[in-house]
């Protein structure tokens, strides 16, 4: 990879660098943005929020969609994912985010079953 | 860069690894490789993570009690404050970094160097960080009793609702209790040290104390852990058998065992992680300052590190949300 080859546009052409060092610079300012909202949220906890949407709380969603979207920043522009060829960036994301939700779900599943099995069961867990 | 769709003549091979289909190099796509796999094995840490906690779901621990320690600020509760100052230490390592692969692509020697060094030094920042973390988790603060089923039980203020030590009231009695030693018994066995404060002295400065209620580690609708009322608190704690303070693999003054548990294993993982990360960058350092690199015309070797490097960051950025936030 030269050096004159970085794609230099992040949010889909909306911001454009002159530089990659400024790209870079840039990344870092959206990252800490989202990761003092997060904190702020964390801190702050606003009771809106605390209302559950698919049995998971608001707020912990807002949470992971931010990280999610820190992940993509940092996997796109600071290990340079953006600009890999397309067949190493697939055999990168498609295993990962094909097995990783699916994991999640069906643990998720599991312990949300043994959660009422041991609410509902007749034994008695706390003696 | 372009992607060129050339039809292929009898004579040229297409099994001879002429075509390079990923245009990136031996080590870097293994390096990448090698990073698919370790995130497939941190999201298995992270999902039995979260097995666990949708198991017990009505009794978690409240991690914004657990890490409210900030450094110089004694008994100030800070939730939160210092694991967002390492996340920003992380981040800004990794900006370090990704300066240094820019800069390696300039062939900029000294350069690379300054910002290798400033990686590393955001690495031992952040791995001293977390073992302060460690320390305050495994210290404790407040103190709990455990109860036969393995639930704890905690102590509020009456009037102020906040947490209070069992080392602040429990009553001073005298005991001849001490450790059993392995050259006293009839069998080989030996125990921890005894606990300084014992369940008896707890319990009668329980009693003493009528301003004092018992928190159990079930949770109300709005997510706080509930507060018995003092009649139940007092039939509560005849069935405390253990004096617990601070958290290990066994026992949690915070709550459910399975956290302090996950805790240590997943911190620990990405902790060793780092640690390695900071080993291999300060090698990567003195190979740039003698010069290896621009000897070999490329600064490759930087770019994989780099790869790693972030990959640390991007794991922390998921611990951070699990563990602290969400």
């Amino acid at each position: 990879m030269g050096h004159d080859s970085h794609k230099l546009e992040i949010f889909r052409g909306y911001l454009k660098f002159k530089s990659n060092q400024q790209k870079i610079w840039g990344v870092l300012i959206f990252l800490s943005i989202v990761t003092t909202i997060e904190v702020a949220l964390g801190i702050v906890k606003p009771q809106i929020l605390i209302t559950p949407f698919l049995r998971i709380k608001l707020l912990n969603w807002i949470f992971i969609i931010l990280t999610l979207v820190k992940a993509y920043y940092i996997a796109w522009d600071f290990m340079h994912i953006r600009d890999e060829r397309s067949g190493l960036k697939n055999s990168i994301v498609l295993p990962l985010i094909i097995l990783i939700p699916y994991l999640a779900f069906i643990i998720l599943l599991e312990g949300d079953y043994i959660f009422n099995i041991m609410q509902e069961g007749f034994v008695s867990w706390n003696f | 860069m372009e992607v060129t769709a050339t039809e292929h003549s009898e004579n040229e091979s297409l099994w001879g690894g002429a075509k390079k289909p990923f245009e990136a190099t031996y080590g870097k796509t293994m390096m990448w490789f090698f990073i698919v796999s370790d995130a497939l094995t941190f999201s298995g840490f992270l999902v039995s993570y979260a097995f666990s906690r949708f198991k017990n779901i009505d009794s978690w621990p409240i991690s914004d009690e657990v890490f409210n320690h900030f450094p110089f600020l004694h008994g100030v509760d800070a939730p939160m404050y210092y694991v967002a100052l390492m996340t920003f230490v992380l981040i800004f390592s990794s900006v370090t970094m990704v300066l240094a692969v820019d800069a390696g692509h300039h062939m900029k020697k000294a350069k690379v160097a300054f910002y290798m060094f400033l990686t590393i030094i955001g690495g031992a920042i952040f791995v001293g960080s977390q073992a302060w973390e460690w320390k305050n988790f495994i210290k404790g603060e407040y103190g709990a009793l455990e109860t036969k089923g393995g639930q704890i039980l905690q102590f509020v203020n009456a009037e102020t609702g906040k947490r209070v030590s069992i080392e602040e009231f429990a009553t001073d009695l005298p005991t001849d209790r001490s450790t059993h030693l392995k050259s006293n018994g009839l069998w080989f066995q030996t125990e921890s040290s005894v606990s300084e404060i014992t369940v008896s002295e707890v319990k009668v400065g329980f009693e003493n104390d009528s301003e004092l209620l018992i928190r159990t580690e079930k949770l109300n609708a709005q997510g706080r852990k509930t507060v018995l009322s003092r009649e139940n608190s007092l039939a509560k704690i005849e069935s405390a058998v253990l004096v617990v303070q601070g958290a290990n693999l066994i026992r949690n003054e915070y709550g459910n065992p399975l956290f302090a548990d996950f805790f240590f294993f997943i911190t620990g993982f990405h902790g060793f992680h780092v640690f390695s990360g900071v080993v291999i960058n300060i090698i990567i350092f003195f190979n740039i300052l003698i010069g290896t690199y621009e000897r070999r015309g490329h600064y490759e070797m930087v770019e994989k590190v780099g790869l790693y490097w972030h990959f640390v960051d991007l794991v922390w950025v998921f611990v951070f949300t699990f563990f602290y936030l969400v």
